[in-house]
């Protein structure tokens, strides 16, 4: 009996398995594949992922959405800190007041959001790169609230009481004592928002200038004429990087982990 | 203290956002203009290549649908010079009135264009002001050599159930119905309810005979020789030909569409001399135009090229559609509101059943 309730516990797993991960390995084995029709296997091949890196317009597309990544979460980790801080500070009635206020803009659909913003920036300045920034720094500044607002619930204010007694000052002990106790909380906010700038298309879509593109607008733009086989090689790379990013994470914070329980 | 580091981190923040503000405007001092066509449908070495030769930029953006790309012109949030879309956002946008006149006399290339092309375009655009070709088109039928009896000439194949079960449609409205109206004789640009209704119901009829309705898969499908025949556009049946050698293309007898995507000047654009420049250098030059051709693949209407292709390609009619075959081919028309409602509710009605 117990074997039987294995093989279906394996059974169930692998069918999850492959029902996620299929698609993808359709997308790997196409990115080799020397015809340029879906159905047809003319051979192995590494001429889209050559043609892909000479792209410049795929190239150019790449930078656009990891520059915006990092850029946008960067800025948004800094607005959002300080916001912790402010948010941390107030009063119960004040503090919900505002919470809800700043989780409105991630309940919101993002296509309002796309509009709204499109409407506002392009009033006051030209639609390019640096609307799409701004767009995807306002709409990252909530998720690194949520991230950061409860490291501070859980730290203990009697320890930043305490350096501020012992002398020293309100900065110093900002960055000696505050920082390291929320910085798990900030390093999660950033990360967040570089996905959620990644993963946007909606918003980009409308606040993007003529000629600027993410890989998902310009993917996007391809629809009429049929998606071109480098795509897929592109969309392989940064499945594979992924990957790779994930188990280097994993097996760095994995030993940390163990450490961390031992008594100081 | 605590102020005063906020206070800098705060205007840290405003320079840093001012600094990229000012990076979008410091071009301006040169020549730009603004462009949207479809994806993919120009090689994007050409713009490198434009503004090594003449310093003007060319801001490209990319549309994946007719409608998205009307709709993207008319949200106004960016201001285009010149857009590329199907005749009938030209229309549509000649009627809203948001296009200027083109003047081609300032066009050094322009007699590499096609006669015929030009004809094409003067059924919606008397005298040809407002558009310049850049690529046409046909509907037409892709089929394999090997699964069907004689080469079909007519749309009767999709309606005598010969092929039951072996039939591509498109999952177009406007496609549909144009085939079914030219298989009865009527013109694909009717307003008269009686032939519509007709049309609807031989396509009722046919619905049990047809494998599946698709857009872009059609081709693909046909190529891996899982239907006979199927519904196609000119350019992708030109494709399917080359992956597979037992496929053709042929434009029926009874008729078909004839698609011209053209460019056209907005009302807006001032400097009309930049975006002139760019449309000659695009369309109209043999090397430029020919370059492009081979990377978008469709029928190009500029003769200088079709004249320097092999014999070979040139008899092709998928790539250049037989002069003759085209007699009963036309162009959509703008259609008016009642009628698209109510071509609207008989597609509705054939999707139902």
């Amino acid at each position: 009996m117990a074997k039987l309730k294995d093989f279906f516990c394996k059974f169930y797993v692998a069918i999850i398995m492959l029902f996620l991960y299929a698609p993808i390995m359709v997308l790997i084995v196409s990115s080799f594949n020397s015809s340029k029709s879906r159905v047809l296997w003319g051979g192995f091949t590494l001429e889209w992922y050559q043609q892909m890196l000479n792209s410049s317009i795929v190239i150019g597309a790449l930078r656009n959405t990891v520059v915006l990544a990092v850029g946008s979460a960067f800025f948004a980790t800094i607005i959002g800190l300080l916001a912790s801080i402010g948010i941390d500070a107030m009063r119960k009635k004040e503090f919900s007041i505002v919470m809800s206020i700043t989780n409105i803009p991630m309940l919101n659909a993002d296509i309002v959001t796309g509009i709204a913003m499109m409407l506002l920036i392009f009033r006051f300045m030209p639609l390019g790169f640096s609307s799409i920034m701004l767009a995807h720094i306002t709409f990252n500044i909530p998720y690194v609230i949520l991230n950061i607002l409860p490291r501070f619930n859980q730290m203990d204010i009697s320890t930043y009481e305490a350096a501020r007694d012992l002398g020293a000052g309100p900065v110093t002990s900002f960055f000696k004592v505050v920082l390291p106790d929320i910085i798990p909380g900030i390093v999660a906010g950033f990360f967040m928002a570089m996905t959620m700038s990644m993963d946007d298309f909606v918003i980009t879509y409308f606040t993007k200038g003529a000629g600027v593109n993410t890989l998902s607008t310009m993917i996007y733009g391809q629809i009429k004429k049929g998606i071109q086989p480098t795509m897929y090689a592109l969309s392989t790379m940064i499945f594979a990087v992924t990957i790779l990013l994930l188990i280097t994470i994993n097996l760095i914070t994995l030993p940390k982990k163990s450490g961390k329980n031992k008594p100081r | 203290m605590k102020k005063k580091i906020t206070m800098i981190i705060c205007l840290t923040l405003t320079i840093c956002i001012a600094a990229l503000c000012g990076c979008s405007n410091s071009a301006n001092d040169q020549k730009t203009i603004t462009v949207i066509n479809y994806g993919m449908y120009i090689d994007p070495a050409i713009l490198d290549q434009f503004t090594e030769e003449t310093g003007i930029v060319v801001l490209y953006e990319e549309a994946s649908t007719p409608e998205e790309l009307y709709s993207k012109y008319s949200s106004g949030a960016i201001h285009y010079d010149a857009v590329c879309s199907s005749e009938y956002i030209i229309m549509k946008m000649m009627a809203d009135q948001s296009l200027q006149p083109i003047d081609f006399t300032q066009f050094e290339h322009i007699d590499n264009i096609s006669d015929d092309v030009w004809s094409f375009c003067a059924t919606f655009d008397e005298g040809n002001q407002y558009a310049l070709p850049y690529f046409w088109g046909t509907v037409g039928l892709l089929y394999n050599k090997n699964m069907v009896s004689t080469p079909p000439t007519s749309w009767d194949v999709l309606f005598s159930g010969e092929y039951a079960g072996n039939i591509i449609m498109q999952n177009s409205m406007r496609d549909s119905f144009m085939i079914a109206l030219k298989y009865l004789g009527y013109s694909c640009n009717t307003t008269n309810p009686e032939e519509l209704a007709q049309a609807r119901d031989l396509l009722i009829n046919q619905k049990p005979d047809v494998q599946s309705y698709l857009v872009d898969e059609a081709r693909d499908e046909m190529v891996a020789e899982n239907a006979a025949i199927a519904v196609i556009y000119s350019g992708d049946g030109m494709l399917g030909c080359t992956y597979n050698e037992d496929l053709a293309y042929v434009v029926p007898e009874d008729g078909s569409n004839l698609w011209v995507d053209c460019w056209g000047v907005t009302a807006e654009c001032v400097d009309t001399e930049s975006v002139y420049t760019f449309l000659d250098y695009l369309c109209c030059r043999e090397d430029i135009a020919k370059q492009n051709f081979e990377y978008v693949y469709y029928p190009t209407p500029n003769t200088a090229v079709l004249n320097s292709l092999d014999e070979e390609l040139r008899n092709d009619e998928a790539v250049l559609p037989k002069l003759d075959s085209l007699d009963n081919c036309e162009v959509y028309q703008l259609m008016d509101d009642d009628t698209t409602a109510m071509m609207d509710e008989y597609w509705k009605q054939i999707k139902a059943e």
